[in-house]
C-alpha cells in the first residue's frame, strides 16, 4: 500500500480539536451591570482588541453565548435576573467574575450587593480590580481558554 | 362559513434588565400597538447599591471612592460635588490653583463621559465605527487619569480640602497632547454623523420633549438645553471660579435626540476652551490644598521630625476630621446635569446624612414621556440620547 506524503495530514484527538474550537471562539453574553462593564466595552473595542483572542462577538442573547462576564455589583434584585440568564445559556457555559464587586462584593458590604456572585452562578475565573484594567481581563480569558483546553470531553464512569 | 371577527389588542414587551441596548439594567415595560409604543413604564433598582447608606459609616475622606463609583462615567463630578459641599459646611476656601486643576479635570471627565455616550448611542442606532473611534480617544483621557493617580476610571484625586497630591511632572505635556488632538477627532466624529442621511432620519422629531414638559419633569443638562432651557449650573450657580472662564452654553430648539446629539457636541467643543484656559493658569507646582491642619495632613519630611506634625498625620488617617453640624448642598454641573450632593452633618466625623441628586433618574422619569407613541425601534435611540448611568440612578 503505498502512502502519498504529499497530502497534509494532522492527526489529533476528537477532544483536543473540540477544545481547541472552543476556546479560540468564545461568545460572551453582553451582560454589563456597572462600573467594570465600561471597562468590558474597552477592552472589545479599539485598543485592546479582543477579537485577537476570538472573543469579541458579544451576544445579546444568552442563547448564543458560551460566556457571562459578570461586570459590576450584583443587587439583590438583580439575582434572580441574572440567574435565569445562566440558565437559559446553551451547555457549555462558562462564567468570569469581573471587578471586587462581583467577585466578593467589594466596597460594598451591605444589605443591597450580594457578597459574591458565586453565590448565584458557579464561576470559573475570578479577575481582580475596582474596576480591572482591559488587560486584567483579557489575562482572565486567557486563563480560561487554558482551562477549556484541558477539559475532558468524555468522564469515565465509576 | 361567517366571518370572525378580528380583534387587535396592545402586546406587553419587557425589554431589559438584561439588553444590550438599556445601558445596564433599566427595565422598560412597553405596550405595544403593533410597531408603536403606546405606553411604557421605567422600572428602576436593579443596580441599588446601598452607598447613600454606605457612606454615613465612612469617614469624610473615605467617601471619595465610594462617591465616584456612583455616576461612574463621570467619577470626578460626584466627588467634585461632594468636596465643595463638605469645603462649604467647614468653612474651607480651597486655593485658586486647586480650583483650576478640579475645572479642568472635571472638563476632561466631561469630554470622557460624552465620548463614552456618543460611542453606545451611535453603536445603538447602527454605526459601530463611531464607537471604535470614540473609545479610541477615550483612551487618551484615561491616561491622564492614570498619569494623576495610578487609575483609569475612579482617580479619586479631588478630595475634601484640595487634591489628592500634587501634579505629577509631564501633567500639563500630557494634557495639551489631547487638547492639540481632540478638536480633529471631534470633526472626524461629526462627519461620520451631523449630516448623515442615515443618522439624520432615525434621532430628527424621534423622542421630542417640549420645554414644558421637560421643567415639569425635573430634566437638567444636555436633554434641558436641547429643549430650550438655558440652564447650566456653571453659568447660573458658579462654583470653583467658573465665572472666571469663557465659555459659551449650547442651547438646542426641538428637543429631539438629533439636537441632543448636536448638544452634547458642541459642549465638548466648548469643554476643550475651558481646558486650555484652565490649563494656562495652573503653574506646574504650587498649593495642591488647603492650609488647613484640621483637614490635610503634614508633608512627610515634618512627620519624621517634628512630634507635633506626626500626631496630626497619626489623628488625621487613623479618626479622619470633624465636620460642623450643619447641612450643605453645592450642585455641579456634571456631563449629565446638574449633580448635586446634600451633606448633613451632626458634628462628628462621619456624615449624618448624604444625598446625591442623581440626574439620570430624572432623564428615566421622562423616558415615558418621549418614548410615547413613538415606534419601537426609536426606543432605543431615545434611551441611547438621555446618556443614563444606571450607578447614577439607582446609586
Amino acid at each position: 500500500m503505498s502512502f502519498d506524503v504529499e497530502i497534509p495530514v494532522l492527526t489529533t484527538t476528537v477532544e483536543k480539536m473540540v477544545n481547541w474550537a472552543r476556546k479560540s471562539s468564545i461568545w460572551p453574553v453582553t451582560f454589563g451591570l456597572a462600573c467594570c462593564a465600561i471597562e468590558m466595552m474597552s477592552m472589545s473595542s479599539s485598543r485592546y482588541d479582543i477579537a485577537r483572542f476570538g472573543a469579541e462577538v458579544f451576544r445579546g442573547s444568552p442563547r448564543q453565548s458560551d460566556l457571562m462576564i459578570v461586570a459590576g455589583r450584583l443587587s439583590r434584585k438583580m439575582a434572580p435576573a441574572l440567574r435565569r440568564i445562566y440558565d437559559q445559556m446553551p451547555e457549555p457555559k462558562w462564567v468570569i467574575s469581573m471587578g471586587a464587586c462581583a467577585s466578593v462584593g467589594g466596597v460594598f458590604d451591605n444589605y443591597a450587593i450580594v457578597q459574591g456572585v458565586d453565590q448565584i452562578v458557579p464561576v470559573d475565573v475570578f479577575v481582580p480590580g475596582c474596576p480591572p484594567r482591559p488587560e486584567s481581563l483579557i489575562y482572565g480569558i486567557i486563563q480560561l481558554q487554558k482551562k477549556i483546553s484541558e477539559s475532558k470531553l468524555v468522564v469515565k464512569a465509576g | 362559513m361567517p366571518m370572525t371577527e378580528l380583534r387587535t389588542e396592545t402586546m406587553t414587551v419587557n425589554m431589559g434588565p438584561q439588553h444590550p441596548s438599556t445601558h445596564g439594567v433599566l427595565r422598560l415595560v412597553l405596550h405595544l400597538d403593533g410597531e408603536n409604543v403606546v405606553g411604557a413604564e421605567a422600572t428602576v433598582g436593579y443596580l441599588h447599591t446601598g452607598i447613600e447608606k454606605t457612606i454615613e459609616q465612612k469617614k469624610y475622606q473615605q467617601v471619595i471612592p465610594l462617591v465616584e463609583r456612583m455616576d461612574y462615567l463621570s467619577a470626578q463630578s460626584n466627588s467634585f460635588s461632594f468636596a465643595l459641599s463638605v469645603e462649604r459646611l467647614l468653612g474651607i476656601d480651597v486655593p485658586d490653583r486647586v480650583k483650576w486643576i478640579r475645572v479642568l479635570l472635571v472638563e476632561l471627565q466631561r469630554l470622557n463621559s460624552h465620548l463614552v455616550w456618543l460611542a453606545t448611542h451611535g453603536m445603538e442606532v447602527g454605526a459601530i465605527t463611531v464607537m471604535l473611534y470614540c473609545f479610541r480617544e477615550r483612551e487618551l483621557f484615561l491616561n491622564i487619569n492614570e498619569l494623576i493617580a495610578g487609575f483609569r476610571m475612579f482617580p479619586s484625586y479631588i478630595r475634601v480640602g484640595g487634591l489628592r497630591e500634587d501634579l505629577p511632572p509631564g501633567f500639563h505635556a500630557a494634557v495639551t497632547e489631547v487638547l492639540d488632538r481632540m478638536p480633529a477627532k471631534l470633526a472626524e466624529y461629526e462627519d461620520l454623523l451631523t449630516h448623515n442621511p442615515i443618522y439624520i432620519k432615525r434621532t430628527r422629531g424621534v423622542g421630542v420633549v417640549s420645554k414644558a414638559d421637560a421643567l415639569g419633569l425635573g430634566l437638567v443638562g444636555p436633554i434641558a438645553r436641547a429643549a430650550g432651557i438655558p440652564y447650566d449650573v456653571r453659568k447660573a450657580f458658579p462654583y470653583s471660579g467658573y465665572e472666571t472662564f469663557d465659555f459659551d452654553v449650547p442651547i438646542g430648539v426641538t428637543g429631539d435626540v438629533y439636537d441632543r446629539y448636536l448638544v452634547r457636541v458642541e459642549e465638548m467643543y466648548q469643554s476643550l476652551r475651558i481646558c486650555r484656559q484652565a490649563l494656562d493658569r495652573i503653574s506646574p507646582t504650587g498649593a495642591w490644598a488647603v492650609a488647613d491642619p484640621r483637614v490635610v495632613a503634614p508633608s512627610k519630611d515634618k512627620v519624621y521630625t517634628e512630634m507635633e506634625a506626626l500626631i496630626q498625620h497619626f489623628l488625621i488617617h487613623s479618626q479622619g476630621f470633624t465636620v460642623p453640624a450643619g447641612e450643605a448642598y453645592v450642585p455641579v454641573e456634571g456631563p449629565r446635569g446638574e449633580h448635586g450632593c446634600y451633606v448633613v452633618s451632626d458634628g462628628t466625623n462621619r456624615p449624618w446624612r448624604v444625598k446625591m441628586r442623581s440626574p439620570s433618574l430624572m432623564s428615566c422619569q421622562a423616558l415615558p414621556t418621549m418614548i410615547h407613541g413613538g415606534l419601537i425601534a426609536d426606543v432605543i435611540a431615545v434611551i441611547g440620547s438621555i446618556d443614563v448611568v444606571m450607578g447614577d440612578v439607582d446609586r
